[in-house]
């Protein structure tokens, strides 16, 4: 029965987010436009542009997933969906937890996707592209996460969307730090593993901590 | 059962409405009735647990409802159906697709042909293909009655559920209602309307007015 309401949960948001289709892409094409404009306005120079390509690719995904957070419960909240999901007998944070994972699919997952296709604009090698892919498959998620908790603690302020930036962006340094990190280090021939391994780290904490930390925030909202 | 037990809010600093005490059991409906802004909505959400009473108890079967008995939470919240001001619908999902999810997420197996006979019974089956954002107001709300009929729970806290509809729907929601109390079921309402429900052979049923008056 939990499963199942958890997996009902994922299949609406998946399905309300084909149905918005605009809503999904807008954030996936800002991602595209700001890693295309980079290699535009700095000019063909190959070895400062595989320098910065990490930064930017990172950069360009925190401020993409930014832009979708902010829409992560405030249609729930509106029509009331969010009261129902506090009412149900099945644990809150499991269903925001299946909240964040639709929104991780929908937002997320399609940067995994794009990055290497973004970084040959930066002539990265074929092993810093696959690290790319990996730091930000494990990356995006703590994303999401974490930004989910700051998502549910400004719904319904005025404003919240700038707040929203300014509550989460710090909080999201440590990723891009390492983030970014894997792949400088992929280039200069470091190794990788130890910049993944952090990364699984900081993902385990926000998966537990995550869903519990934003139903809570949002049983606050509620009352 | 439910007990509620001297159960007061305040907002800003001044209570909304004099201390509340009733009981609500098997079989039973109430009305509960009040000016504009006394806090029956407000009253009726610190029922459900949605937000934190200032004084007082609620009792689900003789246990109180709190953090420290998270089992009798779990059993009340299985046991209740709360319909507010928002109606919990998506409009991009059709009538069918949120009273499947619906029940889904409130922990419940609902079969599609099931779904569908509720949404028959309301004259909205021919509609069940169509997001629910090109649907009347009104056939929305049908939507959320038919949820009602396919709940299973025991206790119906319902927010002026009868607004926005029309003659036709006005029948099908009070033999819905008639019908949930005869079998047993607990009806918690606000309605600024009266209201009669009436068993099949023509009796009317005793619908216990409760007047909240401001403090």
């Amino acid at each position: 029965m939990i499963w199942q309401a958890f997996w009902a949960v994922v299949r609406r948001d998946l399905l309300l987010a084909w149905r918005r289709k605009s809503e999904g892409l807008s954030a996936v094409f800002f991602f595209v436009v700001v890693a295309a404009l980079f290699p535009l306005g700095i000019g063909p120079e190959l070895n400062v542009l595989r320098n910065i390509a990490p930064g930017v690719l990172w950069v360009g995904a925190l401020l993409s997933s930014m832009l979708a957070l902010q829409r992560l419960f405030e249609a729930d909240y509106r029509d009331g969906t969010l009261e129902q999901m506090a009412l149900s007998p099945v644990a809150m944070p499991l269903l925001i937890g299946a909240k964040m994972l639709a929104h991780w699919l929908v937002s997320g997952l399609p940067l995994v996707l794009l990055a290497p296709v973004l970084g040959l604009q930066f002539d990265l090698s074929g092993d810093a592209l696959v690290t790319l892919t990996l730091a930000l498959l494990v990356g995006t998620p703590i994303l999401s996460l974490v930004g989910g908790v700051g998502a549910a603690l400004t719904l319904g302020v005025r404003g919240g969307g700038v707040l929203l930036s300014l509550l989460v962006l710090p909080l999201f340094v440590p990723v891009l730090v390492f983030g970014a990190g894997a792949v400088e280090a992929q280039v200069s021939g470091l190794g990788v593993q130890a910049h993944l391994s952090i990364l699984m780290a900081m993902l385990l904490p926000a998966v537990f901590f995550g869903p519990l930390a934003s139903a809570f925030a949002l049983r606050i909202a509620l009352e | 059962m439910l007990t509620i037990s001297n159960i007061s809010c305040v907002r800003g600093h001044k209570p909304l409405f004099a201390p509340v005490s009733f009981s609500l059991q098997a079989g039973q409906a109430l009305h509960l009735e009040g000016d504009n802004g006394v806090g029956k909505t407000s009253l009726l959400r610190i029922i459900c647990g949605l937000s934190p009473a200032d004084a007082g108890e609620i009792l689900w079967n003789g246990s109180s409802l709190n953090k420290q008995n998270p089992e009798v939470v779990e059993s009340f919240r299985a046991s209740l159906c709360y319909m507010g001001h928002n109606l919990s619908l998506k409009d991009e999902l059709t009538p069918i697709e949120n009273l499947l999810f619906d029940a889904q997420v409130a922990g419940r197996s609902l079969s599609h042909e099931k779904g569908m006979g509720a949404l028959r019974k309301i004259e909205l089956n021919n509609r069940a293909h169509l997001p629910l954002r090109v649907l009347s107001q009104g056939q929305k709300r049908r939507t959320a009655l038919a949820r009602l009929s396919v709940s299973e729970a025991k206790l119906w806290v319902l927010d002026e559920p009868f607004v926005a509809l029309d003659a036709q729907s006005l029948d099908n929601l009070r033999a819905l209602l008639a019908n949930h109390v005869l079998q047993g079921g607990m009806l918690l309402f606000t309605s600024h309307q009266a209201v009669e429900l009436s068993q099949p052979n023509g009796h009317a049923l005793d619908v216990q007015p409760i007047r909240l008056v401001a403090a």
